[in-house]
């Protein structure tokens, strides 16, 4: 067991894990954050995206140990104080079905508007190629993200 | 021209804002505190063998293994339509991945080291794995006991072989049929297993407190069937259906793999040996792939004859399945296509038979189309060679033979009112049909496919959804239901229909995820038939909460209540202009009268829905007179592909369907089922394909090597369209959609191969790789 510390959500927060602990275990079962979901375990699905320093990775292939001192952000951080405009759009067009990716590719796409305000439909199915979901069919979840970039100022 | 407020209408999701921020509970986000145990499965690592012992003494000595149990502790069997299916293997094992012993440890490591220690010796015996092989005389038999197992009356096994179940539809004269025939076309199509692919794994919590009651947390389409399933199991432990909970949250994706029961009876059982405490199962991806259902495999032998003029005279359709060990519920997916294998067409003389097969692979059960769209790639690819055969354009050959309301099904009932042809035309006019594309680059072809589809809910003739709705202070709505938000939008139709009879935005409406001890019961979220069933069920609902409204409002201000009406959260009146009592006023607390009495109080109503007029009843030889469908939802699809000539790569241009939902009740939800569904169709044709070793063991039972569509994967155009011919029984005339829209895929795709370079495949999938090796052999007989 060691002790890590890290900002999870904006709070500084301490935990004790076990050197092979995943981010995933630790995040949902020792610190009660569930957004992130495990899909695979393994690093095909990306229902366990999260934010590490504003960079998205597979909480499932990460050590808990390796974010010591760094900034983890989940759906729980993102959501806060309010939902972003991304979020709404979700919503508005009715991006999900049953929800279970929509963490991940929350994450994904939170990402991808951070490093490119505009991007073409290209760069968006890229950025959303490690997030599988089954129920969508993917284009309500392009079309939210079409829509952000549309009303954000040029 | 809507003539509702509230039905018909884009409304957002009621559960979208829960869901994007993270709020929304799964199975797995339940926290039951530190004293929870954690269960490890020891899976068989036999495709069909005697479990000669098991010796448990190892994993017992680990520390933080806290018990474990093998199939002696638990000498149960369970089923939905039959009884094949044990808790845990008793003597036998019959697939690979079977749950032979169950470690319980206080970590899930403990739980692991132990299960790798439990020591099974097994007796190898014969392993089929192939249907066809399974139909021998000289197979190995899987279920010997076959002619015992408790069975639903409509299912008609043959005891010492390994047919579970053969449905035979018979009708008109089959010979007389091919004899009138100008051309009789026969062919042969495979189509292998599927997995269903919900991104949350199947996860199950069971408990049996100190008080003698059992809760299991799970998620599944079937919270109620579960429950009862779970009591009649463990009935002989003492439990009756009031000690049994299931609680379901929200479910990350079903498809029919969470129908049913399938690994929830393990910590259901498990939990009655570890009186006061919870344990959990959870499915790893492997396990998903291999131990719920699959989807089952299908060799459709198809004769079809037909007039010069395209009129089709007889169909003769054999379709033997591949329904794995275990058919307790995939014997029903035989059983549904079994009688509607003639597709949405009218044929005079028929014979089907649909034949359910044991073999040592996993047991097959509900995946969204349950067993139509097998049925469809063999009967659409056939329909689209005949035209040609017949030198007749495949959309008017469609058009000439699709089935009418009133013509005869092929057990004998009437077809539902419906708008097959409307379905057909437009989607012909949106995907220009007739007009050749040829593609600018000369290592591509293109061509265009096209099929039809239709399907009808199968379930028991007695299949019956309940509601229960009850009014807030602020006239806001608890709707109180048993149906599953499988990421279909049951929950927001089913507040759009209350709300439309009560006048009360479905924004003001809650509905949560059921509890069997609160919510009224539901049978399953299967079938595509919750918004008709449980939707006429909370129609009624609504309807008797108004009726109380205006019987309050008649018995105090003395107006008829035929004058009264809702309108905007408030009772009106047609004879005085001016009289606006607002719902909130009084739902709860009642009308305050001159003499400071109340009259009234808290509006709660109820609402049922049984089909009554559906039966199963029928000649066991030709399945005529019953009424065991209660209509179909139809529909038509066509898509443009284009094909890499050298790589035999494949890319969806623009894809069409058109479906009959009779009235939307939100075509927001309906467009996304079209999306979805149609891409999770593309799939099992382009992209997903399972892989056995010939000892019944899975090679690819994860996403890296099992292909699931990514964004990358999306067709370029997608068109939705909604067709509207109303249900007669249905609330506000609606018919379900969820699993039709996947339907039309694969005929599609393999009638646009052939469109676009000339070969007709009959085999799925249709990987680049089949594709280009087709083409290369074509090549090399063109050469000769
Ligand atoms: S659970 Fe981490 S990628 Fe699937
Ligand atoms: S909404 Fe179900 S997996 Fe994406």
């Amino acid at each position: 067991m060691a002790k890590i510390k890290f900002i999870l959500n904006n709070e500084m927060r301490t935990v004790d894990v076990e050197p092979n602990e995943t981010l995933l275990d630790v995040l949902r079962d020792k610190m009660g954050v569930k957004s992130p979901k495990c899909g695979c375990d393994r690093g095909d699905c990306g229902a366990c995206a999260v934010m590490i320093d504003g960079k998205s990775v597979r909480s499932c292939l990460v050590f808990a140990i390796e974010v010591n001192g760094q900034e983890v952000t989940t759906l729980e951080g993102i959501s806060q104080p309010k939902l972003t405009k991304l979020q709404e759009a979700f919503i508005q067009f009715n991006s999900f079905q049953c929800g279970y990716c929509a963490p991940g590719v929350i994450i994904s796409a939170t990402e991808l508007l951070n490093n490119n305000p505009h991007p073409d439909l290209e760069e968006i199915k890229e950025a959303l190629s490690g997030n599988l979901c089954r129920c969508t069919g993917y284009q309500p979840i392009f079309e939210a993200i079409m829509d952000v970039s549309r009303k954000r100022k040029k | 021209m809507n003539k509702y407020k509230f039905v018909g209408k884009p409304i957002v999701r009621i559960d979208g804002r829960e869901k994007v921020s993270g709020a929304a509970i799964y199975g797995d986000d339940i926290d039951f505190g530190p004293n929870l145990l954690y269960a490890e499965i020891v899976e068989s690592t036999e495709a069909h063998a005697i479990i000669k012992s098991i010796d448990t003494s190892e994993a017992e000595k680990v520390e933080g293994v806290f018990k474990v149990f093998t199939g002696k502790d638990f000498p149960y069997k369970f089923g939905l339509y039959m009884k094949d299916r044990y808790i845990f293997a008793q003597d036998k094992v019959r697939f690979v991945g079977e749950q032979v012993a169950a470690v319980i440890g206080r970590t899930p490591q403990a739980a692991k080291k132990g299960a790798q220690l439990v020591k099974v010796e097994y007796k190898p015996l014969p392993v089929v794995t192939n249907q066809m092989d399974a139909l021998k005389k000289d197979s190995v038999l899987l279920h010997p006991d076959l002619g015992e197992y408790p069975h639903v009356p409509w299912f008609f096994p043959k005891p010492k072989t390994n047919v579970a179940h053969w449905r035979k539809t018979r009708k008109g004269d089959l010979e007389k049929g091919f004899k009138e025939a100008d051309l009789v076309f026969e062919d042969e199509y495979f189509v292998p297993r599927y997995a269903h692919c919900a991104i949350e794994t199947h996860v199950a919590i069971g408990k049996y407190d100190l008080g003698g009651r059992l809760t299991v947390w799970s998620s599944s389409q079937s919270p109620h069937t579960q429950r009862h399933l779970f009591a009649e199991a463990l009935a002989p432990m003492g439990l009756t259906h009031k000690d049994v909970r299931v609680i379901a949250p929200h479910v990350g994706g079903g498809f029919g793999g969470k129908a049913g029961v399938t690994m929830e009876i393990i910590p259901a059982a498990l939990a009655t040996k570890l009186k006061g405490y919870a344990v959990k199962l959870r499915w790893t991806r492997q396990q998903e792939f291999v131990n719920t259902y699959q989807r089952l495999g299908v060799v459709a032998k198809l004769k079809v004859g037909v007039k010069k003029d395209g009129t089709i005279t007889a169909l003769d359709h054999k379709i033997y399945w591949d329904a794995g060990a275990y058919v307790e519920y995939g014997a029903n997916v035989v059983n549904a296509v079994g009688l509607s294998a003639i597709g949405p067409y009218r044929i005079p003389n028929v014979s089907i038979d649909s034949v359910c097969v044991y073999t040592n692979l996993p047991p097959g059960g509900a995946y969204r189309g349950f067993g139509y769209s097998e049925m469809l790639f063999g009967l659409e690819s056939h329909m689209t060679q005949i035209a040609h055969k017949l030198g007749m354009d495949e959309v008017k050959f469609r058009l000439k033979n699709a089935i009418k309301e009133g013509d005869k099904t092929a057990y004998g009932a009437d077809m539902n009112p419906n708008g097959l042809l409307e379905c057909i035309e437009k989607v012909a006019k949106e995907i220009d049909w007739g007009k050749k594309i040829v593609s600018k680059d000369p290592k591509k072809a293109i061509g265009k496919g096209f099929s039809l589809f239709w399907k009808a809910p199968a379930m028991p003739p007695n299949a019956s959804s309940s509601a229960f709705l009850k009014f807030n202070e602020d006239a806001s709505i608890n709707l109180i239901i048993s149906g599953m938000d499988i990421g279909q939008g049951y929950q927001t139709v089913m507040a759009q229909i209350a709300a439309e009879v009560l006048s009360v935005p479905p924004s003001k409406i809650r509905v949560e995820t059921p509890d069997t001890d609160r919510n009224p019961y539901e049978w399953q979220t299967v079938a595509s038939h919750i918004t008709w069933s449980s939707g006429n069920a909370v129609k009624k609902a609504a309807i008797d909460a108004k009726e109380q409204i205006l019987a309050l409002v008649e018995r105090v201000f003395v107006i008829p209540k035929d004058q009264l009406y809702l309108e905007d959260e408030a009772v009106k009146c047609t004879t005085r202009k001016n009289f606006n009592l607002p719902l909130r006023d009084f739902v709860v607390n009642g009308i305050m009268t001159e003499d400071g009495t109340f009259k009234g109080g808290p509006i709660n109503a109820r609402g049922m829905f049984l089909p009554e007029f559906s039966s199963a009843n029928s000649d066991p030889e030709t399945s005529q007179g019953g009424h065991p469908n209660v209509h179909y939802t139809v529909g038509a699809g066509a898509l443009i592909l284009e094909v890499d000539k050298d790589t035999g790569k494949m890319h969806v241009i623009k894809a069409v369907e058109a479906i009959d939902a009779g009235q939307a009740i939100n075509p927001d939800l309906i467009k996304g089922q079209i999306t979805g569904g149609l891409l999770q169709g593309l799939a099992t044709v382009l992209y997903e394909d399972m892989r056995y070793d010939e000892k019944g063991k899975l090679l690819n039972p994860n996403f890296t090597d099992y292909k699931i569509p990514t964004a990358m994967d999306v067709p370029d155009e997608i068109v939705p369209i909604i067709v509207e011919v109303p249900q007669p029984d249905g609330p506000f005339g609606a018919r379900g959609i969820g699993e039709h829209t996947m339907l039309p895929a694969a005929p599609m795709i393999a009638n646009a191969v052939e469109d676009a370079i000339g070969i007709r495949i009959k085999s799925m999938p249709f990987t680049a790789e089949k594709v280009a090796m087709a083409m290369l052999n074509l090549k090399n007989k063109k050469g000769k």
